[in-house]
């Protein structure tokens, strides 16, 4: 164990130099208040999908814990203060609400070993990624597991067939169903799906519009999902844990494109409200694309990152492969951050205009 | 108690203009801390005794020490010069009480890094006589501007805020002043030296602002106050109403200016922002915006200097902290041992308290109590360790960017702290590591707990450190260069007296007709002409070009 304390790069800091006060705040502060932010959006959640959303942050979380804990112990890291952090959890409970409800056990876990061990440990750990864990996690079963990923829940009351606590837990784990239930009569297509297949087929959008899938603003279901983490988000923003920076551009580049594609053919694009509340814009603008580590850090930085982020989702979801489109999104912007921190510092105190952009370059 | 210090950054709630601030300027960043005040503010300044050894740093202002000019054994006045400046941005020293030179010797001094400089040492005498040349003077403001600031210069006033910058080169008029502005804002928690000055001398501040008027010659003078000292605002528009009912026109142009609390409006250059809403230029100083700043302690000072002929051998400090008696403001001679001033203010040594010269935002730890007060010394500040936070294990960082949301220049700390921990200096230099003012808000603010002053200071003077090398290395590599030169000049100079010489001694050898006695004698003196001479040559000519050169280069 000494040699786990001495390895520690952070220690070695009892230094006696001003300022010698300091504020309450510490890493697993803020990270105990992201995972509060998130709370209501899991409520709703559950209120929505079910027992299957429970299953999912808690083998999420429990996946991430093991592999920051395993990987800490390889890396030599002390495990401990490492772990209390908090910064897993958020991973974890991110990628557990972002993942299809009722997702399988081993779907989880390969989830959060990419997205703890591979995108956040290999890297250096807190504060050293480049890539955001959750969405790399995510982007990486999206990619290796199509059908998993896809197999939604059907919200609220369209289900079939309601599934209890222990039915979930046996479909998780066992990938088992009760007999008179197949898989196919408890999920649908997500919001962002049934649009993007319409459309394709050539359904107008307001003939999806009031489709038994979407609900007042968006899709059922997911749009008070989406109001809910709306909520979390503006309260760490009132707690300025999170500058509006990033959530208020992201909402803006997703709301002004959509907005003008709408404008311009009504039938064909579906409407800024449509796209604000589907999938997990929210989320994005909130939790996901706020991450920190993998943000750029300048005012400046922020907000150009934050419209690159809401333009990359809506041209995704548009054109792209895949109905939602916040884990790519994020992640290709995610490379972007040390370049953008470089080009936008701030105009320090006491230089020129023009003499301090030059000094940056 | 920790969340309590930090209640509210500034950019949480925009400043309202206050009526006597018409141009209030927004500083950037900045956070509001608790002021704990009200624990020495309340009484009007004692003045301490003077204690029986006072110990006097060469070195008590920014610039070059001074030199002594009194020797062991002499007897000194108080007031008396006992050491003169040495260059232009230096300051004299004066014995602060009459006694008997014991020592000029290395002392421990308030530093951060506990180091030791040379200091005179003085045993009192008890009778706390002033030098004959200490007169009052009737009517400083006859006197011309070139008059009074050499008189600031000799009584060794340097800024009493802190910095303890000469004076008198702050007031050399450069350019046409526009704004004197006269800094009583004392952002720091805990120090309430400026603020009891201001409380019971605010008549002595505004006759030194009127003579500092008298030499840069403002438009107008702003005496600024933070908004957390009603009483010391109160005092000063009495002041200044006072001699404008007395009939001084000159009062008309000064007025009190109430800054928001906030840390680190105090700081030159931020109360420049604040007030008017200029920035001084990156690298220079405020004097090219029209503008001098000086500390309501310095203005006081200048006062005594000028009316009472008094140079600067004592100030008032603020001693407080939770673990003291008789926490307050005191007048203290310049050389006071610290645990003298400290055993008057009640303190009982205690196993685990720390005292902080200054505030507990940019002071420094004090480990030898033997130190003395010197001309920065505005607080002394004793704390538990308890409530002192130890930097506690330290996290990474997670870029959370609080300590830039907080940076008064706007820097970004979080990466200077990235490319200090990598010693990335010339990264470093393009963050503008040098504008950073070490207020330390973005430590206070880490989450992640990271020391991140002291990578900065680390980094800052690891950067000059290298500028001075390269400075080295770039003599001596002219120098090995001018060397080179020479050796090769010497060498062919040499080559071509041999080649004469041979020449020559061709020209003799065929007359040559008694080689016996000759030769020997001839071979000698060719000896001792060409090979000793040569070795002379080589070696002590160079030498002595090599001081020249190095003379010019230090030049």
């Amino acid at each position: 164990m000494p040699l786990r304390q001495s390895t520690n790069q952070q220690s070695g800091n009892n230094i006696v130099s001003a300022p010698f006060i300091a504020s309450g705040q510490s890493i697993s502060g803020v990270m105990r208040h992201v995972i509060y932010a998130l709370c209501p959006a899991a409520v709703v959640a559950f209120y929505c999908f079910g027992w299957g959303i429970l299953t999912n942050l808690v083998i999420a979380c429990a996946g991430a814990l093991l592999w920051e804990s395993l990987m800490l112990y390889l890396r030599n890291r002390p495990i401990t203060s490492y772990v209390t952090d908090n910064s897993a959890l958020v991973t974890a409970i991110l990628l557990g609400l972002a993942l299809p409800p009722m997702a399988p056990w081993w779907l989880l876990l390969t989830g959060t070993f990419f997205a703890i061990a591979v995108a956040k440990q290999l890297y250096g750990g807190l504060g050293y990624n480049a890539l955001n864990p959750a969405m790399a996690g995510y982007a990486v079963l999206l990619i290796s597991f199509p059908r998993e990923m896809s197999a939604w829940l059907a919200p609220l009351a369209l289900p079939v067939a309601d599934l209890g606590f222990f039915e979930t837990v046996a479909w998780v784990i066992f990938n088992d169903l009760p007999n008179d239930v197949t898989f196919d009569t408890f999920t649908s297509a997500t919001p962002l799906d049934y649009l993007r297949t319409e459309i394709s087929r050539g359904v107008s959008f307001s003939e999806v519009r009031v489709s038994p899938v979407v609900g007042a603003i968006a899709g059922k279901g997911v749009e008070w999902i989406n109001l809910a983490v709306l909520l979390g988000g503006l309260w760490l923003c009132y707690k300025k844990l999170i500058s509006w920076h990033i959530p208020v551009t992201v909402l803006a580049g997703l709301g002004v494109l959509s907005g003008a594609f709408h404008f311009y053919a009504p039938e064909r694009f579906a409407d800024p409200g449509f796209h604000l509340f589907s999938g997990a814009t929210m989320l994005c603008a909130f939790f996901i694309a706020t991450d920190p580590v993998t943000a750029p850090v300048t005012p400046l930085g922020k907000i150009i990152y934050g419209f690159l982020i809401g333009f990359l989702t809506y041209i995704i979801r548009t054109w792209g492969g895949y109905p939602d489109a916040v884990a790519f999104a994020v992640l290709l912007m995610n490379f972007t951050a040390p370049l953008l921190d470089q080009y936008t510092q701030p105009r320090i105190y006491g230089a020129g205009q023009r003499k301090g952009g030059a000094r940056n370059g | 108690m920790i969340k309590r210090i930090l209640k509210k950054t500034l950019w949480q709630k925009p400043l309202f203009l206050k009526r006597q601030l018409k141009k209030a300027k927004q500083l950037q960043g900045g956070i509001k801390l608790q002021g704990f005040k009200s624990l020495s503010n309340a009484t009007p300044v004692q003045t301490l005794p003077v204690p029986p050894q006072l110990i006097i740093p060469l070195k008590q202002h920014i610039g070059e020490a001074a030199k002594p000019i009194v020797n062991v054994g002499s007897q000194v006045y108080k007031g008396q010069i006992i050491a003169e400046p040495n260059g232009y941005i230096s300051s004299p020293v004066h014995a602060s009480s009459s006694g008997v030179v014991a020592a000029i010797e290395a002392r421990p001094i308030p530093h951060a890094s506990h180091i030791r400089e040379t200091c005179i040492v003085i045993h009192t005498d008890g009778k706390d006589q002033w030098h004959p040349s200490v007169q009052s003077m009737p009517k400083p403001l006859a006197l011309s501007a070139e008059d009074l600031r050499r008189r600031i210069r000799e009584a060794g006033i340097a800024g009493l805020g802190g910095a303890v910058f000469p004076s008198a080169v702050k007031l050399k008029p450069t350019s046409e002043i526009g704004t004197l502005i006269i800094n009583g804002v004392e952002c720091e928690p805990y120090i309430t030296c400026d603020d009891v000055l201001m409380r019971y001398h605010a008549d002595a501040i505004i006759q030194g602002a009127l003579l500092l008027a008298r030499i840069v010659r403002p438009r107008k003078i702003v005496v600024a106050i933070e908004d957390n000292k009603p009483q010391a605002c109160q005092s000063i528009t009495n002041a200044i109403n006072r001699f404008k009912a007395a009939g001084v026109t000159a009062a008309n142009t000064i007025h009190a200016a109430q800054v928001p609390e906030i840390f680190p409006a105090g700081g030159e250059k931020q109360l420049i922002k604040v007030l008017t809403g200029k920035e001084v230029p990156s690298g220079s100083l405020p004097y090219e915006l029209g503008i001098v700043c000086l500390n309501v302690g310095t203005t006081a000072a200048i006062y005594d200097a000028l009316y009472l002929g008094q140079p600067l051998v004592s100030r008032i400090m603020t001693v407080t902290g939770e673990g003291l008696d008789a926490p307050g403001n005191y007048r203290v001679s310049l050389g006071t041992p610290i645990h003298y001033v400290l055993a008057h203010a009640g303190f009982a040594r205690q196993q685990n308290a720390e005292v902080i010269m200054g505030g507990p935002m940019m002071g420094v730890a004090i480990a030898d109590h033997a130190a003395p007060v010197v001309k920065a010394t505005n607080c002394l500040l004793i704390k538990n360790t308890r409530q002192i936070r130890q930097p506690a294990a330290s996290m990474p960082c997670i870029r959370c960017g609080q300590c830039a949301t907080v940076c008064p220049i706007r820097l970004l700390p979080q990466q200077l702290y990235w490319h200090a921990r990598s010693k990335a200096f010339e990264k470093l230099a393009n963050y503008h590591i040098d504008d950073c003012i070490e207020c330390g808000c973005c430590q206070v603010v880490c989450p992640a707990k990271l020391p991140l002053v002291h990578y900065f200071r680390f980094a800052k003077s690891e950067i000059k450190a290298r500028g001075r090398e390269r400075k080295k290395a770039d003599v001596s590599r002219l120098r090995n260069e001018a060397r080179c030169v020479r050796l090769e000049k010497i060498r062919i100079e040499q080559e071509e007296r041999k080649a004469r010489r041979k020449a020559i001694r061709k020209q003799v050898k065929p007359p040559d007709t008694n080689p016996d006695q000759s030769m020997p004698v001839s071979s000698n003196a060719s000896s001792s002409e060409g090979v000793i001479p040569e070795a002379q040559t080589e070696e002590s000519p160079p030498l002595v070009k090599h001081e020249d050169q190095a003379k010019t280069m230090v030049r």
